[in-house]
C-alpha cells in the first residue's frame, strides 16, 4: 500500500542503524540509478555467509513488500537462501516465496528440492512447514508434488503435520481443481482422525472442497460431537455450521408438529388483533390435527449433537456461541431455543462490531420466534453512548418483540438525529404489527406534532399518515386532531402530509375540511411550495366531493395558484382546472376526474427491514449483508422422511473406547471435558440419568395434567395446549425409554427425584424442554402432587391409633367411636339448653357435632391423672366468643386427687381463659367433666396453662383445629349466593380434589365436612354441590364452604371467608378429611 | 498487504487493523479473530496496536501473522503458543540478538500445540511461584433525571496472572457462586466440574489470562455507589446556561472512591464553558463539545462539585437534550456484587504457591440522563 513519504523516510533512517554502509533510503527513490544500487545491496547482502546481514536485507525487503514496493527482481537471491540454517531467515524467505513464486515460476522450481528435504525431515515442525509453503506456492507444474506431499502428510505420525495436510487441501483445490477426487479421498482420511488438532481443519477442509458429500460425514458423526469441545475455537465454528447443514438433512424437523402452530402464530403476529384472536382459534384447530400425524421421536443422533454443543455457550469466543445458538435456532425443538437467548444478549456486552452482528440477528430471531428475548429487554436499552447502528438495532430488536409500546421521551429528545428517525418508524411498525398497542402508539404519536423538532414532527406526520391509511374507517377523531394542527404546525412536509390526509379522507371529516381549506386559502401565499400544492390537491378533492360548499374556494385557490411564481404550481393549478372544471373540450377526462383523484390507494407496507432475511442462515456473511455471498449454501430444509440413521453406525465400536484409553493414558490427570471427551458408552452413561430423569419428570408431568384437566372442565383452553404438549413429551418420553432399554443405564434417580426436578432446574436445565413458563407449571404441578402422597401417608398412623387410642397420641384430628360423641354431647346438650340462644338452632342443623377426644395430659406423665379433652361444639355460656372446651379427668392411680384446678397460665395476646369451677376431689378410678370456654381470637395458635392439683402442676395446651373455631350460621341459598358475592378474590381460596369412590354419597360427603369444621349446611338446589356456612367465634365473619361434586369424582373446593388464613387452612384440612 | 483467499487482513489506514472479507462466513469468526490479534500485539508484543507501531515492526507483524493464519485459517492463536514460536521484541533481546546472532522466532514446535492443553507451554520454572487474581466488577448503569436507577447491571471477569513452575492443576471456589447469573469461561476451564460443584477446576495457561467473565443480572439489586446531583439549565432567551454538578458516595461499604471522572457531550449549541471545580482539573474541546472534569478522590466531607456558566450561540434556540454524564471511578479493595473467592487449591505439583486475590469495582457504562 502507499506509504505516506514522511513515515518511509523515517523508517530509511532507522532501518540499518548497524550497516550505515548499506542504510539508503529504500522509498526515497524517485531517480532509478539509486534504486537499482539498493536492490545491489541488499544482493550482496544476501550473498554473504554471515546470517545477521542475511536477516537485515530479509527483513527490508519483506518490510518492502508491505508497502506495496515490487522487490521480484531480488527472486534469484532470495531463493538461493531457502535452505539458510537460520530459522528466522528462512520463515522470511518462505513469506517472499509465497508472495512472489507465482510470478517466476520457473525460478521457483529452485527452491522445490529443498522443500521435498524438509518433507523428510525428523523435525515435525520442520516438516509442517515445507508442507505449508509447498502447497502455498502457486505452481501449477508442481500439483502432483504437492499430491504426493499432502497424501504422505496424511499418515503422519504427528497429528501437527496432519493437520498442516488439512490445510494445504484447500489450496491444492483452488490451484488445480481436477484433484478433487484424490483430495476427497485424503479428506476421507483425516476425517477418521481422533485428534482434535486435525478435527476442526479437516473439517475446513471439507467445506472447501466436497461440502456435498455429506456422506463422508456419517461415519464420523457421533466422533466430532464428542470430540467437538476440545477442538479449538475456531475448529469449533466450522465444525458446528457443518453439522448445523449434516442435521438438517439427515433428521426430522423438531418442530414438525409445531410448524403449523408457528404459522398461525407468526400470521398473527403480523395481522391485525381480529387475527390474533382468530389465530388462537385455529391453533386449538391444529392442536386437534396433530394427534392424527405420526409422533415425533427424536434421533437419538439429534440429541446428542444438542446436549454437546450446549456447553459451548459458555465459550469466551462470540464465534462460537453464535455458532450454536444459530445451531439451536435451525435445528433445535422449539421450547429448547430459548436457552441461546441468555448466550446472545451476553455478546451484547461486547465490542460493538460483534453487537452489531448479534444484534442482526437478535432481530431476525426474534421476528421468528417472538418473545425469546423478553427477559431480557434492559439489556436493549439504549445508551447515549452507542453507535448509530447498534441504537437502531436495539430498537428494532425492541418493536419487534413488542416492548417499545410507549415512545421513550429521552430517545426522542437524543441528539443523533437518524436514531430519532428511526426510532419514530420503529414505533410506526409496532403499531401495525401489534394491533393492541396501535392507539397507544397513535397517541404518542400524535404528542410528537407538538414538538419543536421539524424532523421529529415530520416523520411522526408521515408514520402517522401511513398508519391511518391502513385503517381508514377509524381515524375520524384522529384527523381532526391534526387538522386543529394546521394553526400549529410549521414543518412543511408535516403541513403538507396532513393536508393530505384530509384531502383524502375529506368523507371522514365533512365539516372540518372545508374550513381547512378556507384557511389554507387565507394563507395560501405565504405557504412553502411543497404545501401550496397540498391546497391545490385538497381543494380539488373537496371539490368533487363536496362542490356546494367548495366551488368559490377552489375558484379562489386555483386563481391565487395560477398567478404563483413557481411554475410548478402553475402547472398544476391549470391541470387541475382542466380536470375538475367541466368545459367545453374537456368534457371526457373530467367525467372521470373523480376516479382520478380519489382512487384508493393502497396503504404502504410498514415491514421491519429484518424480516426478509430469515432466509440466510444466521450468522453468515450473507444474513449480515443481507444478499447472498459468494459461497454461501442454503441451508437444506428438513427432509420429509428422514433417511436410515444406522449409516452413522460405526462398524466397530470397540475403537472410541480403546482410543479413548490411550488418549487418557497420554493424558496427565482427568481433563475439562473427560467425559464428554469419552465417545461412546462411557459418555452415554455418563450424561443419560440426566436425560432420564428429564423424559421421567415430564411424564410426571404429562400424567399430572392428564389429572387434573379431567377433573375440570373448566380448564378447557389449556387443555388443548396440553395436549400439543402431552403429545411432545409422550415423544421425548419414548425417546428417553429408547435410550434407556439400549444403554441399560441403571433406573432410579428419576422418579425419585421427579418432583425436586422442577425447582432443581438450574442444573437439569441443560436437557429441560420446558420454557420457563411451562416450567412454573410443572413446579405447580409437581407440588399438587406432593399432597396426595402426604394425604397418603397420613391415613396409616390413624388407623394404629384407632387400635391403640390409650398409648398412641395422634397428631391430627380423628373421629371417635359414636357412643363417646353420644354421651359426651348428651352432657353438653343438656348443659347448653339451660341456657338457649339462638345460636342453638343451627347448631342443632349440624348433624355431628364434636371431634374425637384429644389427649391434654397423659396418665403416666400425670402421675395418674389422665385429662382428654373434646370440642364440644356448644355455645359457652358465658361468652359467645369462646370455644367450649370438655376436660375430661379420669384418675387411674390409687389415691384421689384433690384440688383440680386451673393455675396461672401464659396466654399469647389476645386470648383468654374461662376457667372451669375447681374439682375437689376425684377418686381412683373415677373420672369427671368439666367445661371450659377458650377464645382463641381467630387463631389456631395453642393455649398454654397450667392444670393444678394439691400436689403438683401441669403444663398442657389445647391447640384447636381450625374448624372448631368457628360456629355454625344458617342461611338459605339466595342469601349465601349473596354473601358469597361480596367475598370474592382475595378472600376466595379454589382447590380441586378428586374424592375417592368411598366419599361419593351426599350423606359421606356432609358428614365428613361437618365433621371437620363446625359449620352448618345450607340447603341448596343441585344435587351435586354443597355448601356449608359459619362465623368465626371471635370476629363473627362469614365463613362460607362449598363443594362442588362432578360424577367423575372431581370436585371444586371453594372457601370464602375474610380470614384468609383461616380459608386456607379450612381449605386444606377439608380436602384431607375427604381423600382419606 | 497480507492478501489471503479467505480473509484478507489490511494494515493501514484508517484503523490499524481493518479486513476485507470475500467470501461466505460466519462474520463473527473473522471479528473475534481480529480481536484476537489485537489483543496479541497490544499486550504480548508491542504494548500499543497502533499504525506507527505496526509500521515500525512489520517484520514481527508479518511472521506473527504467519504464524496465526494458514491460507486464512486460524492457526496458532493462543497466546503461549505464540509467544513461543515469536518471542516479543525487547529491548534486551534486541541486544542480545544482535550480538549473538540468535533470533525471535523459536526452532522447536510448541509442545502445547500437540498437548491436551494446548493453551499452556510445558516446561515452565518459576523460582518464586505465585498465583495473582483480580476481581475485576464493572456497573454498568443509566440512571435517569430524578435519580433513580433505570438499569443496572454488574460485569466481571476474573483476571489471573498465574506463574507456576510444571503442570499445576487449580481449583478456585466461591463463597457465593449462586450470584454469577452468565458466565463464559476461559477453555481451561472444565465445564463440567463447574456445572456439578459450582467450582472452578483449571490447568492455567501460563502468564495473564482472563478466567472468567460474568455477569451479575439485573434481577439482583446493585448498589450504586456514587450519586451526581445535577443542575444544567439553557434558558430560550438568554445566551447563557447554567451548570452544576456534584458528585457524592453513596453505599461505599466504606471504601474511596478513586479515579473519579465525569465526561459529557455538550449540545452543538454551547459555545463556551465558564466553570470553577472544588477540585481536580477540567477542560471543554470547543470542536467537540466534550467536557470532561478529572475529579480524583472523593472525599466524603467535601463533596466535589464543578459550577459555572456556559455561553450559548446566540440567536440559536435551547437545545432540546440535556446532555448525559458519564461516570468513571474506581474503588479497591471491592467487589460491588459481593462475589467471594473461598479458596484457591493447587493439586499436581509439590511446592506451595505465593496466592493473592484482589478486587477491585469500576465504572463501565454508567451514564446519568439530565
Amino acid at each position: 500500500m502507499s506509504a505516506a513519504p514522511a513515515y518511509s523516510e523515517d523508517k530509511g533512517g532507522s532501518a540499518g542503524p548497524g550497516e550505515p554502509e548499506y542504510g539508503h533510503d529504500p522509498a526515497s527513490g524517485g531517480i532509478f540509478s539509486s534504486d537499482y544500487k539498493r536492490h545491489d545491496d541488499l544482493k550482496e547482502m544476501l550473498d554473504t555467509n554471515k546470517d545477521s546481514l542475511k536477516l537485515e536485507a530479509m527483513k527490508r525487503i519483506v518490510a518492502m513488500i508491505a508497502r506495496g514496493k515490487n522487490a521480484s527482481d531480488l527472486f534469484p537471491a532470495v531463493v538461493k537462501n531457502v535452505a539458510c540454517k537460520n530459522i528466522e531467515v528462512k520463515k522470511l524467505v518462505y513469506v517472499y516465496l509465497v508472495r512472489y513464486a507465482e510470478e517466476q515460476q520457473d525460478l521457483a522450481l529452485l527452491s522445490i528440492s529443498t522443500f521435498q528435504r524438509g518433507l523428510k525431515d525428523p523435525n515435525q515442525l520442520i516438516r509442517a512447514s515445507a508442507l505449508r509453503v509447498l502447497s502455498s506456492i502457486r505452481v501449477p507444474i508442481i500439483v502432483p508434488i504437492m499430491m504426493l506431499a499432502i497424501k504422505e502428510a496424511a499418515s503422519d505420525m504427528s497429528p501437527y503435520v496432519r493437520k498442516t495436510a488439512a490445510h494445504a487441501i484447500p489450496k491444492l483445490y483452488s490451484l488445480d481443481s481436477d484433484q478433487k477426487d484424490q483430495l476427497i479421498e485424503v479428506i476421507e482420511k483425516l476425517l477418521a482422525d481422533k485428534t482434535t488438532l486435525v478435527a476442526g481443519s479437516v473439517v475446513m477442509a471439507f467445506e472447501e472442497v466436497c461440502p456435498e458429500r455429506i456422506d463422508l460425514i456419517h461415519k464420523n458423526y457421533r466422533k466430532l460431537c464428542n470430540l467437538l469441545i476440545d477442538v479449538e475455537e475456531w475448529g469449533q465454528v466450522v465444525i458446528i455450521s457443518m453439522l448445523t447443514r449434516y442435521a438438517r438433512t439427515q433428521f426430522l424437523s423438531p418442530t414438525q408438529n409445531e410448524s403449523l402452530l408457528e404459522e398461525n402464530a407468526e400470521k398473527a403476529f403480523y395481522g391485525s388483533e381480529e387475527e390474533e384472536a382468530k389465530g388462537a382459534g385455529s391453533e386449538d384447530a391444529a392442536a386437534a390435527a396433530l394427534p392424527a400425524r405420526k409422533p415425533y421421536v427424536m434421533d437419538p443422533d439429534h440429541r446428542l449433537l444438542l446436549r454437546n454443543t450446549k456447553p459451548l455457550l459458555q465459550s469466551r469466543s462470540a464465534a462460537v456461541v453464535m455458532a450454536v445458538a444459530q445451531l439451536y435456532f435451525h435445528l433445535a425443538p422449539k421450547a429448547e431455543v430459548g436457552v441461546i437467548a441468555k448466550a446472545l444478549v451476553r455478546l451484547l456486552r461486547s465490542h460493538s462490531e460483534v453487537q452489531y452482528v448479534v444484534l442482526q440477528n437478535v432481530a431476525t430471531m426474534s421476528i421468528k420466534r417472538r418473545g425469546m428475548f423478553e427477559p431480557y429487554l434492559k439489556s436493549f436499552y439504549i445508551r447515549s453512548t452507542d453507535p448509530t447502528q447498534i441504537k437502531i438495532l436495539k430498537v428494532t430488536c425492541r418493536v419487534t418483540e413488542g416492548f417499545l409500546c410507549h415512545i421513550p421521551q429521552t430517545y426522542i429528545r437524543s441528539m443523533d438525529k437518524d436514531f430519532v428517525a428511526a426510532t419514530i418508524q420503529a414505533i410506526g411498525r409496532c403499531a401495525t404489527n401489534i394491533g393492541r398497542v396501535r392507539d397507544t402508539c397513535l397517541n404518542g404519536l400524535v404528542q410528537l406534532l407538538s414538538n419543536r423538532d421539524e424532523l421529529v414532527v415530520a416523520e411522526s406526520v408521515v408514520v402517522i399518515k401511513k398508519l391511518l391509511q391502513m385503517q381508514p374507517a377509524q381515524h375520524g377523531e384522529i384527523i381532526k386532531h391534526l387538522a386543529k394542527l394546521t394553526d400549529n404546525i410549521q414543518v412543511p412536509m408535516a403541513r403538507a402530509s396532513i393536508l393530505w390526509l384530509i384531502g383524502e379522507y375529506c368523507e371522514h371529516v365533512p365539516r372540518i375540511a372545508p374550513d381547512v381549506l378556507r384557511k389554507m386559502a387565507k394563507s395560501f401565499t405565504t405557504e412553502e411550495d411543497i404545501v401550496k400544492l397540498q391546497v391545490i390537491n385538497l381543494a380539488a378533492k373537496l371539490y368533487l366531493t363536496n362542490s356546494k360548499q367548495t366551488k368559490l374556494l377552489t375558484q379562489y385557490v386555483l386563481s391565487l395558484a395560477k398567478y404563483d411564481q413557481n411554475y410548478d404550481i402553475r402547472d398544476r393549478a391549470r391541470f387541475t382546472r382542466q380536470l375538475i372544471v367541466p368545459s367545453e373540450q374537456g368534457g371526457a377526462l373530467s367525467r372521470h376526474a373523480k376516479k382520478l383523484f380519489l382512487a384508493p390507494k393502497p396503504a404502504p407496507v410498514l415491514e421491519s427491514s429484518f424480516k426478509d432475511r430469515d432466509h440466510f442462515q444466521l450468522g453468515s456473511l450473507s444474513h449480515l449483508l443481507n444478499a447472498k455471498a459468494t459461497g454461501y449454501q442454503e441451508l437444506p430444509d428438513w427432509p420429509e422422511e428422514a433417511p436410515d440413521p444406522s449409516v452413522r453406525n460405526v462398524e466397530v465400536p470397540e475403537w472410541t473406547k480403546c482410543s479413548n484409553r490411550e488418549k487418557r493414558k497420554e493424558k496427565e490427570k482427568p481433563f475439562y471435558s473427560d467425559s464428554e471427551g469419552e465417545s461412546g458408552p462411557t459418555e452415554s452413561a455418563d450424561s443419560d440419568p440426566e436425560s432420564e430423569s428429564e423424559s421421567d419428570s415430564k411424564s410426571s408431568s404429562e400424567s399430572g395434567s392428564g389429572e387434573s384437566s379431567s377433573e375440570s372442565d373448566n380448564e378447557d383452553q389449556d387443555e388443548d395446549e396440553e395436549k400439543v404438549r402431552g403429545s411432545e413429551s409422550e415423544q421425548s418420553e419414548e425417546d428417553g425409554e429408547k435410550r434407556k432399554t439400549k444403554k441399560k443405564v441403571p433406573e432410579g434417580k428419576g422418579e425419585a427425584s421427579s418432583s425436586d426436578e422442577g425447582s432443581d432446574s438450574s442444573s437439569s436445565s441443560s436437557e429441560s424442554e420446558m420454557t420457563s413458563e411451562s416450567e412454573e407449571e410443572q413446579l405447580e404441578r409437581a407440588s399438587w402432587r406432593k399432597t396426595p402422597p402426604s394425604s397418603k401417608s397420613a391415613p396409616a398412623p390413624k388407623e394404629i391409633s384407632l387400635l391403640d387410642l390409650e398409648d398412641f397420641n395422634p397428631p391430627s384430628v380423628q373421629p371417635v367411636s359414636p357412643p363417646a360423641i353420644v354421651s359426651t354431647s348428651l352432657a353438653a346438650d343438656l348443659e347448653g339448653l339451660t341456657l338457649t340462644d339462638s345460636t342453638l338452632v343451627p347448631s342443632l342443623l349440624s348433624p355431628v357435632s364434636g371431634v374425637g377426644r384429644q389427649e391434654l395430659l397423659h396418665r403416666v406423665a400425670g402421675e395418674g391423672l389422665a385429662v382428654d379433652y373434646t370440642f364440644s361444639r356448644q355455645p359457652f355460656s358465658g361468652d359467645p366468643h369462646m370455644v367450649s372446651v370438655h376436660i375430661h379427668f379420669s384418675n387411674s392411680s390409687d389415691t384421689p386427687i384433690k384440688g383440680l384446678h386451673l393455675g396461672t397460665s401464659k396466654l399469647p395476646a389476645g386470648i383468654s381463659i374461662q376457667e372451669f369451677p375447681e374439682i375437689e376431689s376425684l377418686a381412683p378410678g373415677e373420672s369427671a367433666t368439666a367445661v371450659m370456654g377458650i377464645n382463641f381470637c381467630d387463631s389456631t395458635q395453642a393455649a398454654n396453662f397450667q392444670l393444678c392439683t394439691q400436689t403438683r402442676q401441669f403444663y398442657v395446651s389445647i391447640q384447636p383445629p381450625v374448624g372448631e373455631l368457628m360456629a355454625p350460621v344458617f342461611m338459605s341459598e339466595n342469601e349465601f349466593k349473596k354473601e358469597q358475592g361480596k367475598l370474592m378474590g382475595m378472600n376466595e381460596i379454589t382447590e380441586k380434589l378428586m374424592l375417592p369412590d368411598t366419599c361419593r354419597s351426599d350423606h359421606i360427603v356432609v358428614q365428613k365436612v361437618t365433621t371437620t369444621a363446625n359449620l352448618g349446611r345450607v340447603p341448596c338446589g343441585t344435587s351435586d354441590e354443597y355448601r356449608f356456612a359459619g362465623r368465626t367465634l371471635t370476629s363473627g365473619s362469614l365463613v362460607l364452604l362449598t363443594l362442588d361434586a362432578r360424577p367423575a369424582g372431581a370436585a371444586q373446593l371453594t372457601v370464602n371467608s375474610e380470614k384468609m388464613v383461616i380459608g386456607t387452612m379450612l381449605v386444606k384440612d377439608v380436602i384431607q378429611a375427604l381423600t382419606q | 498487504m497480507i492478501h489471503r483467499q479467505k480473509i484478507g487482513l489490511q494494515l493501514s489506514y484508517p484503523s490499524p487493523l481493518s479486513l476485507k472479507c470475500y467470501h461466505e462466513g460466519p462474520p463473527l469468526f473473522v471479528i473475534e479473530f481480529l480481536h484476537r490479534v489485537w489483543t496479541h500485539f497490544r499486550f504480548d508484543y508491542f504494548g500499543v496496536c497502533s499504525e506507527p507501531v505496526i509500521k515500525d515492526n512489520v517484520v514481527v507483524v508479518y511472521e506473527v501473522l504467519e504464524e496465526m493464519l494458514d491460507n486464512g485459517f486460524p492457526l496458532a492463536t493462543e497466546s503461549n503458543i505464540l509467544k513461543e514460536l515469536i518471542k516479543p521484541p525487547t529491548i534486551l533481546r534486541t541486544v542480545v540478538n544482535t550480538i549473538t546472532g540468535s533470533t525471535n522466532v523459536g526452532d522447536q514446535l510448541p509442545t502445547g500445540q500437540l498437548s491436551v492443553v494446548p493453551w499452556r507451554r510445558t516446561g515452565v520454572k518459576y523460582t518464586n511461584n505465585e498465583a495473582y487474581f483480580d476481581v475485576i466488577e464493572e456497573i454498568d448503569a443509566i440512571i435517569d433525571k430524578s435519580g433513580s436507577t433505570i438499569t443496572a447491571e454488574i460485569q466481571g471477569v476474573i483476571d489471573a496472572c498465574v506463574k507456576l513452575t510444571g503442570m499445576p492443576d487449580l481449583t478456585l471456589s466461591f463463597m457465593n457462586p449462586r450470584l454469577l447469573d452468565d458466565v463464559s469461561f476461559h477453555p481451561c476451564v472444565r465445564f463440567k466440574r463447574w456445572e456439578s460443584e459450582r467450582i472452578l477446576s483449571f490447568i492455567p495457561p501460563d502468564g495473564n489470562f482472563r478466567l472468567l467473565s460474568y455477569h451479575v443480572s439485573a434481577q439482583n439489586l446493585v448498589a450504586i455507589p456514587v450519586y451526581v446531583k445535577h443542575n444544567i439549565s439553557f434558558r430560550d432567551s438568554s445566551s447563557l446556561g447554567r451548570f452544576e454538578i456534584t458528585v457524592g458516595p453513596k453505599q461505599t461499604m466504606g471504601k474511596t472512591i478513586e479515579g473519579v471522572t465525569v465526561t459529557s457531550q455538550m449540545p452543538k449549541g454551547v459555545l463556551n464553558m465558564s466553570l470553577t471545580p472544588s477540585q481536580g482539573t477540567h477542560t471543554f474541546d470547543p470542536v467537540t463539545k466534550m467536557l470532561s472534569w478529572d475529579v480524583g478522590k472523593i472525599n466524603p466531607q467535601k463533596l466535589p462539585s464543578l459550577k459555572g456558566t456556559m455561553s450559548l450561540q446566540a440567536g440559536a434556540s435551547k437545545p432540546d437534550e440535556n446532555p448525559t454524564i458519564n461516570l468513571q471511578f474506581k474503588i479497591q479493595q471491592l467487589a460491588i456484587s459481593g462475589l467471594k473467592v473461598n479458596r484457591l487449591d493447587m493439586y499436581g505439583e509439590k511446592y506451595k504457591p505465593f496466592k493473592g486475590i484482589k478486587y477491585m469495582t469500576k465504572a463501565g457504562k454508567f451514564q446519568v440522563r439530565t
